[in-house]
């Protein structure tokens, strides 16, 4: 229990996606103007991406890694497909975004409604791709990496939210002219960045 | 080179840079620039991934029906960043070890995405090849300047060789820290739109 716990706060704080991987910039400086989309966004994320990371798990560890066929039959073993990684991992993130938007759609319109557009974005969200990489990379098992793909949800949806809270009060600030907008946001970014290496070594 | 071609390789280097302006591809570009290498050959393959994507989507745009062409683009691309890869693991090992996740990611890298649907699919093959290395070479020029730099006050080094002695093997440079992590890339981006920006005032967005 206390490995997952361990694993949980090291995704949320510690390797934050966004601001110690840099995944998920595209979004995550183009949607953080206002809070309330932020937190949309952000919730729609860790709910992909809580889907994703294990959904990409099992897909690895029984189709695509070397020997991995051998359950379909013993002559199989021999083939390693792990090249088709891309591909495949790409394909469950477009279809589990369809999915899951169908899904609420139906099921409950309210957040549907709160998500909008955001839903289908996500599916190029590189944060998303990242995590089911790093996955892979890191040989989480299957419980590992729902607990991974809750974390690293949570931690992106967390500094999209702070990065738009601090944006909506800088409105209030006399940025100097060339650096407004994007300029300034990288640099908030930065020193979030250093507020967020605070965290570093955190272990229970 | 006509004047048509020419525009389309010239301006996406400084007067639409696909970093600064288009706020596109910007996840690689902060994570693969501690090193000048790494940067280097990122923007070699994100650049011949960019150039290969528009042009066979460019040759395909009248097959590719409207409503399932997001797959079909995403198709297209991660075959070719397999292709890319698959050379990368074989002739630059080590590098392709360092880049880890981030090749994979040129797929959801939004400049190649961008570009397959604002430019490839209304243009012909050439000019689209030809838009695929400009903002390649666009991505690349603010890379190489942030990789330069974060190579040079981190590590005292350009390409690996050293240029500023630092002080642990008995020179006079102290390394400045700061730009090896990624606060530092941050800041570094930041500063270089700034500075795009004041060159250039009507790219500076309005606050809304």
């Amino acid at each position: 229990m206390e490995h997952y716990l361990n694993l949980a706060i090291k995704s949320i704080f510690i390797d934050n996606m966004a601001l110690t991987f840099f995944l998920g910039m595209c979004s995550f400086l183009a949607c953080s103007k206002k809070v309330t989309t932020a937190i949309g966004l952000g919730a729609a994320v860790v709910f992909v991406q809580t889907v994703t990371v294990p959904m990409n798990n099992l897909m690895f560890n029984y189709l695509l890694s070397d020997g991995a066929l051998a359950w379909i039959s013993p002559e199989l073993a021999e083939y390693d497909l792990s090249f088709l990684g891309f591909l495949c991992y790409i394909g469950t993130i477009a279809a589990m975004v369809q999915i899951v938007e169908m899904a609420l759609d139906r099921y409950a319109p309210a957040l549907y409604a709160a998500l909008g557009v955001f839903l289908p974005l996500i599916a190029v969200n590189c944060a998303i791709l990242g995590g089911s990489l790093l996955m892979v990379e890191r040989d989480y098992t299957l419980a590992e990496s729902v607990v991974f793909g809750f974390g690293s949800g949570a931690g992106w949806a967390l500094a999209i939210i702070a990065l738009a809270s601090i944006r909506e009060r800088m409105r209030y600030s006399n940025v100097p002219h060339g650096l407004r907008g994007l300029g300034m946001t990288f640099i908030l970014t930065g020193l979030m960045a250093i507020g967020f290496m605070a965290f570093g070594g955190i272990q229970l | 080179m006509s004047s048509t071609a020419k525009t389309t390789l010239i301006d996406p280097l400084f007067e639409s840079n696909p970093i600064a302006l288009q706020v596109l591809g910007i996840c690689s570009a902060l994570a693969v620039t501690t090193k000048l290498e790494t940067a280097f050959v990122m923007c070699l393959a994100v650049t011949s991934v960019l150039a290969l994507s528009n042009l066979s989507i460019s040759v395909l745009r009248n097959f590719i029906p409207g409503s399932i062409r997001i797959i079909v683009q995403l198709t297209i691309i991660a075959s070719l960043v397999i292709v890319t890869d698959q050379i990368l693991k074989a002739y630059l090992f080590e590098i392709s070890k360092q880049l880890s996740v981030f090749v994979g990611l040129i797929i959801t890298n939004c400049i190649i995405m961008g570009r397959a649907e604002a430019f490839a699919m209304q243009n012909g093959p050439i000019l689209s090849f030809v838009d695929g290395i400009g903002n390649g070479l666009g991505y690349s020029v603010v890379l190489m300047a942030v990789a330069f730099v974060r190579e040079l006050l981190s590590q005292g080094k350009l390409f690996g060789a050293t240029v500023l002695v630092t002080v642990n093997d008995g020179g006079w440079y102290v390394p400045n820290g700061l730009l090896g992590i990624s606060a530092g890339a941050f800041f570094l981006i930041g500063l270089f739109i700034w500075a795009l920006r004041t060159w250039k005032p009507d790219q500076v967005e309005e606050e809304g």
